[in-house]
């Protein structure tokens, strides 16, 4: 999932100043499952702005809080919101930072504001009521390897052949000892698996191309390109 | 390396190059530590902090006192790229020894805010350094004319714990092929013993590091920050006593006392390859303590 996090209030409200009229798109995408983007959260932002307007004595502008299936699908953003769109000064996306991207291309010229930061790509933890990083979208998955825990993302070093001297008792140095050392993760996982072949194995240096920005797969026939 | 591969017991040393452009307290250092070992370890911008890049003093202590370098090397502030640069720099002035080390992380240093490297880490760096000199050849194969040799050294930390999964850690970079290991301070025999049982398969000359206390102060920031370092009690409780009695100089006595107690153990009881000593800005207590242990 893409972890999001609204910005602070004030943030959106300088960004929102001015305007006459304002479209608040929600997504039913992970900003949904989180609870930091979806319908709900479209219709509570909302309200906060006309609350602003109104303590500040400001003329309140138009605005209209929705939802759409997903953000990030050209497609589906378009078909959504090009009706929309016209009546509106500006849009106010509730997505992830990929969602905000693809509504900032299919509503051309319209204004869109960014309402999240887009924080990681990673896993929600009902138990602890936290969400950590678990992917960096590397390009090059070696999770078969390291015992389903990914060391480019949760080692402090990105380490391919750790641990390094920094952990001590399973815990990183860094951040203070609270995080686990991801290479004594590793060991475990492996250990408990009877793979500690695999731990010992030596795995030569990253080609980090794969990971160089910006990527793209697919789309070389130009014919298939979808039409907003 | 040849005294080493001779079977006898050696010392290294350590000094670090810290943030001044001035070269004289290194050779200093390297001039009192000279006649009791057979190099001579620059530290490369340890704990994270910014100082004086080691090729430099690794060279200068090379030239100005004739006394061998183990250039240390991390991967922790520069790229492959920059790395065979320095490198081959430092085949063209002489160095014979490399320490690769993956390096402490920045945010543990004195400039948090710096983008961390660690492009490559201390078995890749290894790898690297394999194909540089057996190979004569960079990590895309591309010909190195007049490629450097060096002896390639790698650190170990026998505090681990786990220490499974630092054994085959170390195991890992052996594969690869280094010549030597050095590790990182101990304090006791045991501890010692328990390391040099664990890794003996692994058939690689191993100098047990020594760290004296330059201060109590210092203990107990070791004790406290540095992962994995267990300092006796006793040990603790002497030096306390020792300060309280004698204040510094009481206290490095009681230092001296305490680690040609322990070196000695190592020689007598171990089959360690040597001492590492690493005592950063005292280096006078270093003859001292190889001198009380008596075991030249």
């Amino acid at each position: 999932m893409i972890i999001v996090q609204q910005k602070p209030l004030n943030e959106i409200f300088e960004m929102t100043k001015n305007l006459k009229s304002l479209l608040i798109v929600g997504c039913d995408g992970c900003a949904s499952i989180i609870q930091v983007g979806g319908e709900r959260q479209a219709q509570v932002l909302k309200t906060l702005l006309e609350m602003e307007k109104k303590v500040k004595g400001e003329e309140t502008p138009v605005i209209k809080a929705i939802s759409i299936l997903r953000q990030c699908d050209r497609q589906v953003a378009a078909t959504a919101l090009n009706p929309l769109r016209e009546d509106y000064e500006a849009i106010l996306s509730l997505g992830c930072g990929v969602g905000v991207q693809t509504i900032s291309e299919v509503c051309k010229p319209t204004l869109i504001i960014p309402a999240n930061d887009t924080k990681f790509l990673g896993m929600h933890d009902t138990r602890k009521g936290k969400f950590q990083e678990l992917c960096s979208a590397c390009g090059e998955c070696i999770l078969f390897e390291t015992g389903g825990i990914c060391p480019i993302t949760r080692c402090a070093k990105s380490l391919l052949n750790g641990p390094c001297g920094g952990q001590s008792k399973g815990k990183c140095e860094v951040g203070g000892g609270k995080n686990d050392c991801a290479w004594i993760l590793i060991f475990n996982s492996l250990k408990d698996r009877n793979r500690l072949d695999l731990f010992t194995k030596f795995r030569p240096p990253k080609d980090y191309r794969l990971s160089g920005h910006p990527r793209e797969i697919g789309g070389e026939d130009e014919d298939q390109e979808v039409s907003s | 390396m040849k005294q080493i591969n001779a079977g006898k017991f050696v010392f290294t040393g350590e000094l670090e190059p810290v943030k001044t452009m001035n070269l004289e307290e290194v050779i200093e250092g390297a001039k009192i530590l000279k006649d009791h070992v057979v190099a001579i370890n620059i530290t490369d911008n340890p704990t994270a902090f910014g100082y004086m890049n080691a090729l430099v003093p690794s060279y200068m202590i090379q030239k100005e006192v004739g006394v061998e370098a183990v250039y240390q090397v991390t991967t922790r502030d520069r790229n492959r790229l920059a790395l065979l640069s320095d490198l081959l720099a430092a085949g063209a002035l002489g160095i014979k020894n490399v320490l690769a080390l993956t390096g402490d992380h920045t945010t543990v240093g004195d400039t948090p805010q710096a983008k961390p490297v660690f492009d490559l880490d201390s078995a890749t760096l290894v790898y690297m350094l394999r194909k540089m000199i057996d190979e004569g050849l960079d990590l895309n194969n591309n010909e190195i004319k007049n490629p450097p040799k060096f002896n390639i050294g790698i650190a170990a930390a026998p505090n681990a714990d786990p220490l499974e999964a630092e054994i085959l850690k170390i195991e890992r970079k052996v594969k690869l092929g280094v010549d030597f290991i050095q590790t990182q301070c101990v304090y006791s025999v045991e501890q010692v013993k328990n390391f040099l049982e664990a890794t003996s398969y692994l058939k690689t000359p191993i100098l047990i590091g020594i760290a004296p206390f330059k201060s109590i102060s210092m203990m107990k920031w070791m004790v406290q920050y540095v992962p994995g370092i267990k300092v006796p009690s006793e040990i603790q409780e002497t030096l306390f006593k020792a300060k309280k009695k004698g204040g510094k100089e009481a206290v490095y006595e009681a230092n001296i006392e305490i680690f040609s107690e322990l070196l000695r153990g190592i020689r007598k009881t171990t089959n360690a390859t040597g001492i590492h000593m690493m005592a950063i800005g005292f280096e006078w207590i270093v003859p001292k303590i190889i001198e009380r242990a008596g075991i030249i």
